[in-house]
Formats: C-alpha cells, sequence, structure tokens
C-alpha cells in the first residue's frame, strides 16, 4: 500500500487570491484619467514583477529550492536585462 | 572505434545540482525560454519607443476586459496545477487526474478564447501587416481616431502573443500525456518527475503571459 506523507505545502490559494487581486489593481491603474503616462507605466511594471515573482517563488517552488537551482533559475535575468537596456539605450540617449 | 568512445564516457554520469535530470533539463531549457522571449519583448520595446506614433492607446484596438478574463483563467490553471502537484506528493490519486484534468480544460479554454479574440480583431481589419483596406478600423483611423499606420504595432502583438499561445498549446498537448500516465497510476507520492516538470513549464507560460499582459495590453 502507497504511503501518504503529511506534506506542508506552501499557501496556495492565498498566492491565487493575490494574483487575482493583483491584476484587478492592473485593470484599474491602467485606466486611470488624469495620471502621468510615466507613473502609470511605473506602477503597471512593478505589479507585474510583483505577480510574476509570486508565481516563481510559490507556484515554481524557488523559495524552497536549493541554491543551485535559485542560481540556474535567475542566471539570464541579468543578460535580459542587458539586452533590453542596449538596444533602448539607441533611442533614450 | 571513436563512436564507442563517444557513447561510453571514461568516468561515470552524475548528477549536478543534486536534482533529478528531467527537472534539471527543464530549467535549462527555461533558461533559453527566458531569452527567447526576451528577444521577443527587447524588439518590441524598441520598435514601440522608435515608432510610438504607431501604437494606439490601451483598449482602442484590442479587447482589453476577454484577455482580462483570459488572464484570469490562466492564473486559476496554474492554482490547479499546483493543487495537483500537491496531491500526488500526499499520494492522493484522485486530487492528481481531478486537477490535472481541471488543468487542460482551462487551459484548452485559454487558446479557444485567444483564437476568436484573433478572429474579431481580424474580423475588425486589424492584421499582422496593419489595417485591412475597407475594414472598420480603417475608417476609424482616415478619420483620425486610430494611427495613420500600425503596421508594426500588428506584427509585434501577432508574434508575441502567437508564440506564448503556441507555448500554451504545447502545454496543453503535453498536459494530455501527463494525465493519461496519471490514470494509467504511474504517479506516485514518491515518483511524480512528469507532473512536476510539467509544472514548472505551465507556470514558466504564466509567468511569461503576466508580463506580456501588462506591455502588450495595458501599457
Amino acid at each position: 500500500m502507497e504511503q501518504t506523507p503529511h506534506v506542508k505545502h506552501p499557501p496556495y490559494v492565498w498566492v491565487w487570491v493575490g494574483l487575482a487581486v493583483l491584476t484587478g489593481l492592473e485593470l484599474a491603474v491602467a485606466f486611470l484619467q488624469h495620471w502621468s503616462k510615466t507613473a502609470i507605466i511605473i506602477i503597471l511594471v512593478l505589479l507585474a514583477v510583483w505577480k510574476a515573482l509570486l508565481v516563481a517563488l510559490f507556484y515554481m517552488h524557488l523559495r524552497f529550492e536549493r541554491n543551485r537551482i535559485r542560481l540556474l533559475a535567475i542566471a539570464p535575468l541579468p543578460l535580459a536585462v542587458i539586452l533590453v537596456v542596449a538596444v533602448l539605450t539607441e533611442y533614450v540617449f | 572505434m571513436a563512436h564507442a568512445a563517444v557513447m561510453q564516457p571514461p568516468v561515470k554520469a552524475e548528477t549536478g545540482a543534486g536534482v533529478y535530470n528531467e527537472k534539471l533539463g527543464m530549467w535549462v531549457f527555461l533558461g533559453s525560454e527566458v531569452m527567447f522571449f526576451t528577444a521577443l519583448i527587447g524588439s518590441y520595446l524598441i520598435l514601440r519607443v522608435a515608432q510610438p506614433g504607431q501604437w494606439a492607446q490601451p483598449g482602442e484596438i484590442l479587447n482589453v476586459p476577454i484577455t482580462a478574463v483570459n488572464t484570469f483563467f490562466l492564473i486559476c490553471s496554474s492554482v490547479t496545477m499546483v493543487k495537483a502537484f500537491a496531491s500526488i506528493q500526499e499520494g492522493n490519486q484522485q486530487g492528481l487526474k481531478l486537477y490535472l484534468i481541471l488543468t487542460v480544460i482551462i487551459g484548452a479554454t485559454f487558446v479557444g478564447i485567444q483564437i476568436y479574440e484573433y478572429s474579431q480583431l481580424i474580423h475588425h481589419g486589424f492584421l499582422p501587416s496593419g489595417y485591412r483596406e475597407g475594414s472598420e478600423l480603417a475608417e476609424h483611423a482616415a478619420a483620425g481616431e486610430l494611427p495613420a499606420a500600425i503596421g508594426l504595432y500588428g506584427s509585434t502583438f501577432f508574434t508575441m502573443t502567437g508564440f506564448h499561445g503556441f507555448h500554451v498549446t504545447m502545454g496543453v498537448i503535453c498536459m494530455l500525456f501527463v494525465t493519461w500516465k496519471a490514470f494509467r497510476g504511474r504517479y506516485t507520492a514518491t515518483d511524480h518527475r512528469g507532473v512536476e516538470v510539467i509544472g514548472l513549464y505551465w507556470h514558466f507560460v504564466d509567468l511569461v503571459w503576466i508580463i506580456l499582459f501588462t506591455i502588450v495590453y495595458l501599457i
């Protein structure tokens, strides 16, 4: 007979609630009147990063993984930032 | 023979990161996927900054409400996926099957809604090459209510969301295979590698959509 170990799980449903609430917040912010476009873009990007972190840390279990896997997961991110910043400097500067 | 030397390395194979091979392989694959989507997003940003006049305001052309509902569906599929994983960790076979089926259904719904969204956009005259001549959107553009040319907007929109939709479709197909194996009792509390690996892929696809939804639909 298969063993049924008791496993303590992260708060998956609360993370889902958080993602849903943040999505609603994004929609509200995106269509705000009389706010500067720059402020709206900054808030929307921060909300998106927050949601992405929730998924990566809890649903992909990076918060509980060993450091080697965490390193593997974040290794491409500096390269991604360099790529985007490098191409944007063409027009910003 | 040279071939035999290649096939049988002189040292014994060993794990590199202390995790099983399938999981390590999926993380390496996801690293390559980060760079793939970064290339798409980077191209999108530079084109948008270079030609801001070709982009319409949020909601003017794209259907934000229906996409918001679709975003919610994808978030729901992530929680059902992780609940499937949590179920089999406890040896709960019924929970595993139920949550995998729900994930497949919700994932397929996402793809279906995206196809509907595409059909509506094309019907109204929004094509990868820009406006369709004589369409409703082309008339609005002629009246000065929309940008005069939107070729870059159309091509980047359909490329980015199309590649993401392709990833979701592949995820649903792979999930069907995992579900089939689950119904055959191939996963246990101590060995559920397939569920964890497809889960990592699925959550990554959800994560990419979170970014795309913001930069393509809301900004």
